[in-house]
């Protein structure tokens, strides 16, 4: 066991206040303590809904797919391993496979084609860049992410935005398959590497 | 879609698969590979840090109401205890994903095929408790899919209990003359009537042998129900985890 991990970027902003410790907060609620989970859900639940609210479209269904997953947080509290990663990227983990197995049970093997259709339109903007969230950590991602190239940014924002398949992504742009798993990979290592997350 | 990459060409599925963009094919071979790999675990855990840090620009402030159904939710639940042991399990649980739901071609014929079941009247609605019972249950088991109409029905179930209960979001009411009538599926595909969802509620307790059901549907029945299924269904849930 690592008993410390760097902090990324190296010590925290003066004048920023310090989020709640998310992990403790975790282990608390594994215990059965509520007020620690409500904090939890407090700090997260904006990125859970917005993140649940891209993918799967209908507000309706994306407040369904955030109270599944704080549900099943609250469940698997105690299996949140923090040498593994952040807590809030666990939860945003569970919350985005949710909202991607609602969109693709939804659109069953003969809507597919339709909504295929529907939604196969060129992406003519950076979806990341039309949000106008404020806070000096979304300044930061927004950064990072332009620091992707434009086919990398495009790859992550239909597969991790939209929700999905490498293989469907490749079909959309005209792609060779395989090519779209690679600058979806390619971005990510690039996002991670300049916000300086991960081990 | 390639369902059976060369092992040479797995790892580059790790970025694809950190954001959720595997097919169910692929999903498995790389979780089988996955196991075996601490090098694609590292960085699989790596990536998808990098990528849930996109939520943080595209956040939006849920409906406050939402706060307090997340808190009644777990109020009701028992967090599980901790594995003992390496991650693995830890692994396979929060990754679990379902099995591919009921095709819905086979299950359409089955429901057009299915017949000469014995029919049991049941149309009290289950009080609260054995709602919230089975919820509760320690070894509850919980499914839930789309319907039609942006409907939401999922099923509780828990063998400790010998119970399960179906929940509807989202379901307009049934139209003058009909019902919506519960149904379980067994192991050979066959429907069995499970009660109706009684008008006005939105839960109702699945009557029959939910333990080994491998599926419930819900359908719209004229009034007094149907021994089969007589329309195509407005919602399916498989039980498969």
């Amino acid at each position: 066991m690592n008993d410390l991990r760097a902090i990324p970027g190296g010590a925290p902003d003066e004048g920023v206040p310090p989020g709640p410790d998310l992990a403790a907060l975790l282990q608390r609620s594994a215990r059965g303590d509520e007020s620690a989970f409500a904090t939890v859900y407090d700090a997260v639940a904006a990125k859970a809904y917005g993140l649940a609210l891209r993918v799967v479209r209908d507000p309706a269904q994306a407040e369904e797919v955030v109270q599944e997953s704080f549900l099943e947080v609250w469940r698997l509290a105690a299996r949140f391993d923090p040498e593994r990663g952040s807590a809030a990227a666990w939860i945003l983990t569970i919350v985005h496979r949710r909202a991607v197995d609602r969109v693709r049970a939804a659109e069953s093997a003969t809507r597919r084609d339709t909504a295929y259709h529907d939604r196969n339109q060129p992406v003519s903007h950076d979806e990341t860049a039309e949000a106008a969230t404020a806070s000096l950590e979304a300044h930061r991602v927004r950064a990072a992410l332009a620091t992707l190239t434009p086919v990398q940014r495009e790859a992550v924002e239909l597969s991790y935005l939209r929700g999905y398949t490498h293989t469907e992504i490749a079909r959309m742009l005209d792609l060779p398959i395989g090519t779209a798993k690679t600058r979806i990979r390619d971005g990510l290592i690039r996002l991670r590497d300049t916000m300086g997350v991960g081990r | 879609m390639s369902t059976d990459p060369t092992r040479t060409d797995i790892h580059a599925l790790s970025g694809a698969y950190a954001v959720d963009a595997l097919d169910d094919a692929e999903r498995a071979a790389f979780e089988r590979h996955l196991a075996g790999c601490p090098s694609c675990q590292a960085e699989v855990d790596d990536l998808r840090e990098a990528a849930t840090t996109v939520a943080e620009v595209t956040a939006v402030e849920p409906p406050s109401d939402l706060r307090a159904r997340v808190l009644a939710d777990i109020h009701t639940v028992r967090p599980l205890p901790p594995v003992v042991g390496r991650d693995g399990e830890d692994r396979s649980r929060r990754r679990r994903r379902w099995a591919a739901p009921l095709a819905v071609a086979a299950v359409l014929a089955v429901l057009a095929g299915a017949g000469g079941v014995v029919w049991h009247p049941r149309t009290s609605s289950p009080p609260d408790t054995v709602v919230a019972q089975v919820q509760r249950a320690p070894d509850v088991q919980r499914f839930s899919a789309q319907g039609r109409g942006g409907a939401t029905v999922t099923v509780y179930r828990s063998a400790s209990l010998h119970k399960a209960v179906l929940i509807t979001r989202g379901l307009a009411a049934a139209p003058a003359g009909k019902v919506y009538q519960l149904w379980l599926q067994d192991g050979t595909g066959t429907m069995h009537p499970a009660g109706f969802l009684p008008a006005g509620t939105s839960s109702a307790t699945l009557s029959g042998a939910s333990a080994t059901a491998a599926g419930a549907g819900v359908t719209l029945e004229p009034a007094g129900g149907s021994t089969a299924p007589t329309s195509e269904p407005v919602a399916l849930v498989s039980f498969t985890a």
